[in-house]
């Protein structure tokens, strides 16, 4: 929306720009002085962003406004919403004891992912970080599970950890029967393996975002601390660790976010219905089974506009709190 | 076990000298992890080899004898293709959809100097912190409206729209990176600005097209919660919904199920395979950028 100032009043420079035509010097005093800008550039620009923009706008900014919109009111999804109920929607939300459920697994979840990934495929990424033979079939194979889709990853698992599934086999033949679980239903322990089938799947991810940041690290610093007769793991606690510092904070927003909208994992393993008892139902598993599932699209928007707010804030949080000294760079680099 | 069938096939494409081994230790622990990583996926594609008689008798076992004939009734059927056929065509239409798009307006945002190409950037940026899952509903609603339910279509521009935040993080200081010379060089040999962007910028910047292109790819391939709510049609189904409404079907064939999801992520697996490193690659950008 803001950018669509720049196209309607192109006029205003017309004449300057045409003396000058369309050749070479045109957009060398443009550069100089922004507000001066050709009619030309400005269409370049409107036709260059213009359908990226369109596209984001009408379907990533759009339905959440809607959302907003529709929250406001019960209704089935059919024709023009008409029964205004205001707050309603929201009172009950707060007030579901499903959805405080849901509220407090995504809480867990978030503490969990970053609990039990992070200090691994921290210590992974240190380990895998020099050279050495087969060190890039190994960063393959480790990411491999992230690249499956998480319907194959849920099938799988939830097959592997049925009560006669291939897990608790596994622990018959190796002769630890007793830990024979009810892996997926039992309440006590469903959620920890949600938390394990979790890490399965994206703890290669953040093995190779923190490989990456450790190569970013100059080899000089190193070096030079172990010419000073540092050790390895001094090294690392006292070099590489506070350089990785933004790629850690960076991989932990992407994660907070990620534990905040799961859905395919618990939707695909528990099904839509047993995810509240086993303990592992996610606001977005409530959002789809109390929305669309039964037809409330009033009610369920109510639910997205929630979710989003929720994240939001703890974005804006985490941005203003955590990240602020690595996303100053980012964001005034855009502007000048 | 898995480890030792697939290095011999990468290892002879490096050709990388001097490389010492490294500590033992390291490589046990790498070894451990890999086995773990590993074992759920040779899980699957092993089960697909057994019985169902195999498989209630002893749930982790090896096949024994082998048989192939749940792969060959999934692959000499029509629905597993027809799947295959429609998530490929969702996910390059995404694909080039995101790429072009994402090009144009990360150049603009990368080397237009004007009023607002901050705001613009976050705008687009912000993007990245809401995954579709949170937008489904309303989406769900705005795609009926629009008539494109149980279409592909209806699939692929909302994907598009998803993926160019991503994208353009990451192609935003690529095309930047490229010297502000080789801009001026051009404009004083009468260059326009699209001309340039036709001749220097999109060659210049293949590389991390190339990059956003794949995570694009397999974020569609991949999809699950956006054909859930679009295509109910079982002809429209993509290979995530496919693989569900299969092990649902044949809940209790569990060795046919294993097969069909084996089959299904064969694709996404060799497509990595071959962009491994542009993956990786691009993943360092997204996080430096």
């Amino acid at each position: 929306m803001t950018v669509r100032t720049h196209s309607p009043s192109p006029r205003r420079v017309d004449a300057v720009d045409e003396s000058t035509g369309a050749g070479a010097a045109a957009p060398a005093p443009a550069r100089r002085r922004p507000k001066g800008q050709s009619w030309r550039t400005r269409l370049e620009i409107t036709v260059l962003v213009g359908p990226a923009l369109v596209m984001f706008l009408s379907f990533v900014i759009f339905p959440v406004a809607m959302a907003a919109f529709y929250g406001f009111f019960r209704w089935k999804g059919f024709g023009p919403p008409t029964d205004f109920v205001g707050l309603q929607n929201y009172l009950t939300i707060f007030q579901d004891s499903a959805f405080l459920e849901a509220l407090t697994h995504n809480g867990i979840i978030v503490v969990l992912s970053l609990v039990l990934q992070g200090p691994a495929a921290i210590l992974l990424a240190l380990l895998l970080n020099r050279r050495m033979r087969g060190q890039s079939v190994i960063r393959v194979l480790i990411f491999i599970p992230y690249v499956i889709s998480e319907v194959v990853v849920g099938t799988g698992w939830s097959l592997m950890l049925q009560t006669t599934g291939a897990v608790n086999g596994f622990l018959e033949n190796i002769g630890l029967g007793a830990l024979k679980q009810d892996w997926l239903s039992d309440p006590a322990i469903a959620m920890w393996t949600l938390m394990l089938i979790i890490t399965w799947k994206y703890i290669g991810f953040a093995v190779i975002i923190f490989l990456a940041g450790l190569q970013g690290i100059p080899e000089e610093l190193t070096e030079a601390a172990q010419i000073d007769g540092a050790s390895f793991w001094q090294i690392q606690r006292r070099i590489t660790l506070p350089l990785l510092g933004p790629t850690v904070r960076i991989w932990a927003f992407l994660s907070i976010i990620g534990s905040l909208q799961l859905f395919d994992l618990v939707y695909i393993v528990w099904g839509q219905y047993v995810a509240s008892t086993a303990g592992t139902s996610t606001m977005a598993t409530y959002m789809v089974a109390s929305g669309r599932n039964s037809g409330n699209y009033g009610y369920g928007n109510a639910v997205a506009v929630v979710m989003f707010i929720i994240s939001l804030i703890i974005a804006l949080l985490y941005q203003r709190y955590v990240m602020k000294r690595d996303t100053e760079g980012a964001l005034t680099e855009g502007k000048k | 076990m898995a480890t030792a069938t697939i290095r011999p096939r990468l290892a002879p494409r490096r050709a990388e000298q001097k490389l010492t081994w490294g500590n033992p230790v390291v490589y046990f622990v790498a070894l451990v992890v890999i086995a773990l990583m590993l074992a759920p996926v040779v899980y699957i594609i092993l089960g697909g080899f057994r019985t169902n008689a195999q498989i209630t008798t002893d749930p982790a076992g090896f096949p024994a004898p082998w048989n192939i004939g749940n792969y060959f009734t999934v692959l000499f059927g029509s629905v597993f293709w027809q799947q295959v056929l429609n998530s490929t065509i969702a996910a390059v239409a995404t694909t080039l959809g995101a790429v072009v798009l994402g090009v144009m307006a990360s150049y603009v945002i990368a080397r237009y100097p004007f009023r607002g190409r901050g705001i613009l950037y976050s705008l687009f940026a912000a993007g990245l912190m809401f995954p579709i899952t949170v937008a489904i509903t309303p989406l769900y609603i705005v795609i009926k409206n629009l008539g494109l339910m149980n279409s592909l279509v209806g699939v692929i521009l909302p994907q598009i729209a998803f993926a160019l935040p991503v994208t353009i993080i990451i192609l935003v200081p690529f095309l930047r990176a490229i010297p502000k010379e080789l801009e001026e060089a051009a404009f004083i040999d009468g260059c326009s600005r699209i001309g340039f962007f036709w001749r220097m910028v999109v060659p210049l910047a293949t590389p991390g097209v190339i990059t956003t292109g794949i995570l694009a790819f397999i974020g569609s391939w991949n999809g699950y919660i956006l054909p859930l709510f679009i295509l109910n049609d079982a002809s429209t189904f993509t290979l995530p919904l496919g693989v569900q409404a299969f092990a649902s079907q044949y809940a209790v064939d569990t060795a046919k199920v294993l097969a069909f999801t084996s089959l299904s992520m064969i694709p996404a697996l060799v497509f990595f395979s071959l962009f491994e490193r542009r993956i990786v690659g691009g993943l360092t950008g997204a996080v430096k950028g």
